[in-house]
């Protein structure tokens, strides 16, 4: 103990009253946000919500949790969509052969395998760095691509190949709707978004970043440095693998390998770039990016081409103008998208503040 | 056992590819610290390049001449348009470039020549040379030897050359180089130019066995499993550590990928690697670094 | 927590006949850190060479010597980054073995060139500092429940507490990573005291400082001794803070100790002033 324990009990933020008045506003704020998405479903059309809304919360849940390892704990990692695929396959199975569970507890049990394979795959990180990691998360893309179209036990081995996902329902009611769907993706990514908020905000998040930017001196300072690692692979494989599922059941209904290949990893890796590396808001910026791009480009050229142009061509269009983006992006906004909004935001409160001067004390 | 042989051979030149493909990775690495992810794509790219080049009835060599000034020229864009903007940023960055860089070339060298499969003939027989029980195609030596001359010019030209001197000066202080005057622009270009014809070679000789396609650009995946068996920065290493793969992993699947069904040819290289980051985290050639506080 | 100390101090001052007066060998009891022949080898060059000494609970411990002395390879044995060949280092009796449980035993130190999480912003780098003692799981910290919340108010206050002890409270939300050099400096000594250490190893805390950046340095630095009762040792160059500082000092030379005792009795020292001589100005 120190000599003089009464020097640590003052402090405190100045102005504890002072806090209150915005506690209240950001509370109003949250509440009104929270509105809108639980409504949103009233508001656009059934194509909106399963081409655009459900494949975004989808991506960026998984986004969120390539983020906790890259972004937060500062470990290369290239894989994600293995452990969407592990969480995706693991849900399916557990509905397959144990058909009473329901259906959160099937989403859950896909995060928890994910997990478990993720700590797995990140057993190497304690003792490899860099980009020899990336070779350790690969063999998982590559692994578990092969496990799952070879075995098949876990595709029940239907004949057909084709797996149709459980229908969904909680306690009798239905989310087979679109906007089911969406109310579905909802309701398992907004608490767990909030998790990793919490997470990222507190000690375990401290610990991450500092592994990620100083190892010897985490150490030096008390942090856990192996089981923080270890910790940041399997939360964020659970993220991943809670992703996966709902990708399968919600976005596509079926389940299948090949949806979850290394493309599908480097997407997941791209939003997390694109949206900001260590920012869990950054990231819904990012998937929304890699959603809408394809969409908005599609329409962009049937516009200037006057006709649907062959798809081939747009696709590989599409790869150059993304490519591109990506390396411009890289170079002017190392930051990512969430940096731009602040920067935006911050820009804006202060032409406000210019031109209404007495908005606020 | 002369069976064996042919599977140990065949799998040895299927190595001879991810070695070159290895070798121009480990040239950009060297000189610029950068995880070129890219180099599958500017294998897609040279190839196609050329092969569309031909079909359109330029003459081989010229085609080659033309196929070569493209490499360089790309390499300067490259130098122009990824490096230098990002010259301190940190390594991930540059690596995402450089996979948005291979976004990049695919998308490019396909929208221009289109995504068919195109044949190309070198011009040299795959008849086998037989050789007491055991066979090899002519071509496959061929490119084994092509390998090797084109291995053996890149080493005289790095080790008696100006830009090699300055490459082994920037591997291994980049900032004693630069104090010492060395462009590291200049550099940086004349590396990715060396980079595209290497991958030029590798795209050749693939392209002649399998066709000239998308899959080429996948070959980098080979080569990251054979970069961390030879190590990031060693030359030698790349060439053993594609062999190791290339025959380990065709003797994987005929011997052991009947018992699991078959296919494991996608991720036995990368566990192999895997087991060979446990024992030598370095690579077989690579130099530990040492972390100072 | 008791130990024994005559049989500490048996063994420890004997490399070093010519030890100053004041905490020689007449060892009052309260010794906190004991470091025993400790010698230390990379590929056979000697950095440390059967090194003793001893500090003792509440005192400003001074470690010089000219550059390659062994300064900083003396606390990276200390704070078990490197491991001695030979040798034990003992804090409160017990054998240190690894720089894992450095914090929760009581020790913190800074680096010669800082290593502080240059992502992270002042206050979580300071927060970091007394995380060890947090219990709470992850789950209960995801779930903001249990002991997390609790916990996490604890440490951003008692962050707070030293960044206004080092008036760092107007950088609080910055990124250290762009923070000048000083300033990185300070954060670093705030990162090391919210651990609430019961000793701090400071390599070098005022190196490449301006006369005002080391003036105020060092009232920090006597701030935390006075008001926090920390132990410090520390390596310095300047030895005019350092015979301001310190009331004991120790002299390395070529990884041998050739002093230590009270800075009056190490100025007066022939052999360290043979070894200064030519090295640098006193």
């Amino acid at each position: 103990m120190s000599s003089d324990a009464s020097v640590w009990q003052r402090a405190r933020e100045p102005g504890a009253a002072k806090l209150s008045a915005r506690v209240v506003v950001r509370a109003a704020l949250v509440l009104a946000a929270a509105a809108l998405l639980v409504a949103l479903p009233l508001l656009v059309d059934d194509y909106v919500l399963s081409a655009i809304l459900v494949p975004l919360l989808a991506l960026s849940l998984a986004g969120i949790g390539q983020n906790l390892v890259t972004g937060y704990a500062g470990q290369l990692f290239v894989g994600a969509a293995a452990f969407m695929s592990v969480g995706a396959f693991a849900a399916y199975d557990v509905h397959l052969y144990l058909p009473s569970t329901p259906l959160l507890a099937t989403f859950a049990a896909g995060g928890l395998v994910a997990a478990a394979t993720g700590a797995l795959f990140g057993l190497p990180s304690l003792r490899i760095r860099g980009f020899y990691l990336v070779v350790s998360t690969l063999a998982a893309q590559f692994f578990v691509e092969w496990l799952f179209t070879k075995v098949g036990w876990f595709s029940g081995n239907s004949s057909s190949g084709v797996i149709t996902a459980p229908p969904l329902r909680i306690a009798g009611v239905s989310f087979s709707s679109p906007g089911g769907h969406y109310w579905l993706s909802l309701l398992i990514v907004a608490p767990l978004t909030l998790a990793a908020h919490n997470l990222v905000r507190g000690r375990i998040g401290r610990g991450w970043m500092a592994v990620r930017d100083m190892e010897t001196a985490a150490a030096v300072v008390g942090v856990p440095v192996r089981a923080s690692k270890l910790l940041a692979f399997a939360i964020g494989s659970f993220y991943c693998g809670v992703a996966g599922a709902l990708w399968a059941f919600a976005y596509l209904g079926t389940v299948e390998p090949h949806g979850f290949d290394l493309d599908r990893s480097f997407q997941i890796l791209f939003i997390v770039i694109l949206g900001g590396l260590g920012s869990v808001a950054g990231t819904f910026l990012g998937a929304a990016f890699i959603v809408l791009f394809p969409i908005a480009l599609d329409q962009a050229v049937a516009a200037v081409a006057g006709r649907s142009v062959d798809p081939g061509l747009l696709q590989n269009l599409e790869k150059v103008l993304f490519g591109a983006l990506v390396i411009l992006l890289l170079a002017k906004q190392p930051a990512g998208l969430a940096r731009l909004v602040e920067i935006a935001w911050i820009r804006a409160r202060r032409f406000a503040a210019r031109y209404a001067p007495r908005s606020r004390s | 056992m002369s069976f064996f042989l042919e599977v140990l051979i065949g799998g040895l030149l299927a190595g001879v590819m991810y070695s070159m493909v290895a070798i121009g990775f480990v040239l950009i690495y060297k000189a610029s610290g950068v995880f070129n992810f890219a180099q599958g794509a500017m294998v897609l790219f040279a190839a196609l390049t050329f092969v569309s080049i031909t079909e359109r009835g330029v003459p081989f060599a010229l085609a080659l001449v033309i196929t070569l000034a493209a490499m360089f020229a790309l390499a300067i864009a490259v130098e122009r348009a990824v490096l230098r903007p990002l010259v301190n940023a940190p390594p991930l960055s540059l690596f995402l470039a450089t996979l948005g860089l291979a976004y990049v070339l695919e998308g490019l060298a396909q929208t221009v020549w289109g995504t068919q499969v195109h044949g190309l003939d070198l011009g040299i027989s795959d008849a086998p040379i037989g050789a007491g029980a055991v066979s090899v195609s002519r071509f496959d030596l061929f490119a084994a030897a092509t390998a090797a001359s084109l291995v053996g010019g890149l080493g005289a030209l790095f080790r008696w050359t100006r830009a090699g001197v300055a490459l082994r000066a920037v591997a291994d202080d980049p900032l004693a180089a630069i104090a010492v005057g060395i462009d590291l622009r200049r550099l940086w270009a004349i590396v990715w130019g060396a980079a595209g014809v290497v991958a030029l070679v590798a795209g050749l000789l693939w392209g002649a066995r399998v066709g000239v396609q998308f899959s080429l650009s996948l070959v980098v995946l080979k080569a990251l499993p054979v970069l961390i068996i030879g190590g990031f920065s060693s030359i030698a290493g790349a060439i053993a550590g594609g062999l190791v793969v290339g025959a380990s992993e065709k003797l994987a699947e005929v011997y052991v990928g009947p018992l699991v069904n078959g296919g494991i040819e996608t991720w036995f290289p990368y566990v192999l690697a895997l087991g060979f980051l446990l024992v030598k985290p370095a690579g077989l050639f690579g130099e530990r670094s040492i972390e100072r506080v | 927590m008791t130990t024994t100390p005559s049989a500490l101090h048996g063994s420890s001052p004997g490399s070093s006949p010519d030890s100053g007066s004041p905490p020689g060998p007449g060892q009052p009891p309260d010794s906190l850190l004991d470091v025993r022949r400790v010698s230390l080898a990379f590929d056979g060059i000697h950095a440390l060479d059967d090194v003793s000494f001893e500090v003792r609970r509440g005192e400003v411990c001074a470690l010089i010597g000219p550059n390659g002395a062994g300064k900083s390879s003396m606390l990276n044995v200390v704070s078990g980054l490197y491991a001695a060949q030979q040798g034990e280092v003992r804090f409160e009796g017990q054998v240190l073995s690894g720089a894992r449980e450095l914090s929760r035993r009581g020790i913190a130190r800074t680096f010669q060139n800082i290593a502080l999480f240059r992502g992270m912003t002042v206050l979580e780098n300071v927060a970091l500092g007394s995380d060890f003692r947090a219990r709470s799981t992850f789950l209960e910290q995801a779930l903001r429940v249990g002991r997390a919340p609790r916990e996490e108010r604890r440490a951003r206050d008692e962050a707070e507490v030293i960044i206004q002890l080092l008036d760092i409270a107007g950088h609080r939300d910055d990124v250290v990573g762009r923070l000048p050099y000083g300033l990185q400096k300070r954060v670093e000594l705030a990162r090391a005291l919210s651990a609430r250490p019961k000793l701090l190893l400071l390599d070098e805390p005022m190196a490449g400082m301006t006369f005002d950046e080391k003036r105020d340095m060092c009232r920090y630095l006597m701030d935390a001794h006075e008001k926090l009762g920390t132990t410090l040792v520390l390596i310095e160059h300047d030895l005019g803070v350092v015979m301001d500082l310190s009331d004991h000092v120790i002299v390395l030379d070529y990884g041998r100790k050739i002093a230590d005792g009270s800075p009056e009795a190490v100025r007066a020292d022939a052999a360290v002033v043979r070894a200064y001589v030519g090295s640098f100005e006193t």
